[in-house]
């Protein structure tokens, strides 16, 4: 069934999303990371909706894009705040609380 | 043709939840349109009123939900008698929550940065220190993440979970970047709590999605029917998806509960965020999360066969061994006192867990209470931590001066050194005693109620038999007995260090070199870091009433539970089923 084909695809993306997140060590990289992993989500319940022919997959799916919107908005708040106190957004030079 | 039908909702069971988002909403209007300088009155009394009514509206509930579980829009918000004890518990400790925030002491000052937009150590942020401006929108924030805080543990829907989760932790993310004083780690930890807050939503709704795709329904109760049922769903077969799925979910909320191996968060977040929100979120966040993870965990637990559910309890016994080990053990060599307390607070979570693996109604009912002893000590022990402060020496001040909060040095950030707290039985013996009886029922000294919590879950555990897990758990107990009553000898015992004022010099000095930004320049003001001040000794601060209130309310209702534990264990009892 050529239909899991999208959930492979989503399962990668979902992967790759998760990798970025815990290897790279731009702020901005790794919050992109972090969308890939929703977007990746929002394939897999429209897939899903798809197999099970009901439309509550594709209704979750806009659940899912409009607290990712949410989270854009905090998210890069803190980041280019972040920026604006060190001059730099690298997850590494946040560091202070090291104890 | 397709005439739409309005669905019937019962406003009365939702309405915990709705006063409280309700007066979150109105709280951003007042900021629009009530004059600055009545506006902190204003949302304090909303804020006040909205976690009040919401405890009433609990209260009132109480009688209803107990003959049966109401739900909602079939499901979407579902009440068990569970859920409202678990209500219960986050209004209150809310409350006093909030009875922290608000305090601004006798320094005439509150824990949140004046403009928090403002970048460190620039002259706008200064400007804004002095014309006194005050960051308001902090209490409907605290109204949204509290609304989404009750909206946890009382749905069966996994996607109204997901964005109960999102909608407590959003605000919290803010929050922790609003801190007054050391403002770089305050972002900082802003910035960890979001990174990584948002990284377990990703898996919890993947989860949800993995879920979604076994059973055609994120209701957890169609799960379940589709388990008994395989046949009703097309991919019904592949249990795989459902054991997958509740993995990645359950990781997500053990995220929110702080266990290992997803606890690494949380000292570094609750050392750097505002120490009252600190409080706050160690309390509320850590009720709800569990809630929830008992309402997804003990309904799917329903559903799975034999060998599925004893893989589930395997993997929460790892779970909950790992987190006590590491809280005690990495706890008890830890110099900063919200560091220590955050580790404490991991610790917790692992005696939690121990309550749960038994997925039964002994341990929920345990959990309930445990969750109550240890949002009263807890919240108790920040707003103590928030009273006791840095003070620069002025010239004329010698030793014999030490404590006398007249002084005419500028007091600064709470001194969380645990060297500075050397010797406060002498400063402030009430304050002293209080956080005592707090580390004491953390560590689960009889007569308290961190005892009677302890004790209601470990024997949970026996009766599930889990008595290994029981066991450990009384182990480490013991190894944090240690290191709590260590910090009571080292207050009530040691002299101050601060009579040689050349020692405290080395301890402000060590503290203030961790705030300089790896750029250095842009931290050397004094709201940004306390690198500039050469010498400060150790002062107790008096509150303004809030915070003594709650500190007053925590320690009596800590005593209390502990002594006379039978009606809030009735209670508790009365909210073990979790079950609709």
């Amino acid at each position: 069934m050529e239909l899991t084909n999208y959930l492979g695809l989503a399962a990668v993306l979902f992967a790759v999303g998760a990798a970025t997140v815990l290897l790279r060590r731009n702020a901005i990289v790794v919050f992109m990371g972090v969308e890939l992993m929703l977007n990746a989500t929002n394939l897999a319940f429209v897939t899903f909706a798809r197999i099970h022919g009901d439309v509550t997959g594709q209704v979750l799916a806009f659940f899912v894009m409009v607290v990712a919107a949410a989270e854009v908005v905090v998210g890069l708040a803190i980041i280019v705040m972040i920026f604006r106190a060190r001059r730099s957004a690298s997850v590494d030079d946040v560091n202070l609380l090291q104890s | 043709m397709n005439d739409f039908v309005a669905p019937t909702i019962d406003w009365a069971a939702v309405s915990p939840v709705l006063v409280v988002l309700g007066a979150g909403v109105l709280g951003v209007l007042l900021e629009a349109f009530v004059p600055a300088r009545a506006r902190r009155t204003t949302q304090i009394t909303l804020t006040l009123a909205a976690l009040v009514a919401s405890l009433v509206a609990v209260g009132l509930l109480w009688e209803r939900v107990s003959e049966g579980a109401v739900s909602v829009v079939g499901g979407s918000y579902l009440l068990t008698p569970f859920g409202l004890g678990i209500q219960a518990v986050i209004a209150i400790s809310a409350l006093l929550g909030v009875l922290v925030i608000a305090d601004r002491t006798t320094t005439g000052q509150d824990s949140f940065a004046p403009a928090a937009a403002a970048v460190p150590g620039t002259t706008y942020e200064d400007e804004a220190r002095r014309a006194g401006l005050q960051q308001t929108e902090i209490y409907p924030l605290l109204l949204f993440s509290t609304g989404g805080m009750l909206l946890f543990p009382a749905t069966d829907d996994l996607i109204v979970m997901f964005v109960a989760l999102e909608v407590l932790s959003l605000p919290l993310y803010v929050l922790c970047a609003t801190a007054r004083r050391r403002r770089l780690l305050s972002q900082e930890a802003a910035f960890k709590y979001f990174v990584l807050g948002a990284f377990a939503s990703a898996l919890f709704v993947f989860g949800v999605a993995l879920v979604y795709g076994f059973a055609g329904t994120v209701r957890l109760q169609g799960v379940v029917q589709v388990l008994a049922d395989p046949g009703t769903s097309p991919l019904g077969t592949m249990r795989g998806l459902v054991v997958v799925g509740l993995l990645l979910v359950l990781s997500g909320l053990l995220f929110k509960i702080g266990a290992a191996p997803f606890h690494t968060w949380t000292p570094d977040v609750y050392q750097g965020a505002p120490t009252p929100i600190t409080g706050f979120m160690a309390a509320c966040t850590k009720t709800a999360a569990v809630g929830a993870l008992v309402r997804v965990l003990f309904t799917l637990a329903h559903g799975l066969d034999a060998d599925t559910r004893h893989d589930v309890q395997v993997a929460l016994w790892v779970v909950a061994i790992l987190t006590m080990v590491i809280g005690s053990v990495v706890g008890a060599v830890q110099t900063d006192v919200k560091r220590l307390l955050a580790y404490s607070s991991i610790a917790h979570a692992g005696f939690v867990l121990v309550g749960v693996v038994g997925l039964d109604e002994v341990g929920s009912s345990a959990v309930v209470f445990y969750l109550l002893a240890y949002g009263l000590a807890t919240i108790g022990a920040f707003a103590v931590v928030t009273l006791v402060r840095e003070r620069t020496v002025s010239s004329d001040d010698r030793a014999g001066a030490l404590g006398d909060t007249t002084d005419d040095g500028v007091v600064l950030g709470e001194a969380t050194a645990l060297a500075q707290w050397a010797g406060l039985g002498r400063r402030a013996p009430w304050l002293t005693a209080a956080f005592s009886l707090f580390l004491l029922s953390m560590a689960g000294i009889p007569l308290t109620a961190g005892f009677i919590a302890k004790f209601g879950v470990f024997s949970a555990a026996v009766e599930a038999g889990a008595w290994p897990l029981a066991l450990l758990g009384v182990l480490g107990s013991a190894v944090s007995v240690f290191f709590y009553v260590r910090i009571i000898v080292f207050m009530v015992l040691t002299p101050p260090s601060d009579d040689e004022p050349g020692a405290v010099v080395e301890a402000a000095e060590d503290a203030g070199s961790v705030t300089g930004p790896a750029g250095g320049a842009p931290a050397l003001t004094g709201t940004a870091t306390r690198a500039v001040v050469a010498r400060t000794v150790v002062t107790v601060v008096g509150s303004r009433g809030p915070a003594a209130v709650a500190i007053a309310l925590c320690a009596v209702g800590v005593l209390l539970l502990g002594i006379l534990p039978a009606g809030a264990l009735d209670l508790a009892g009365q909210a073990a089923q979790f079950r609709p």
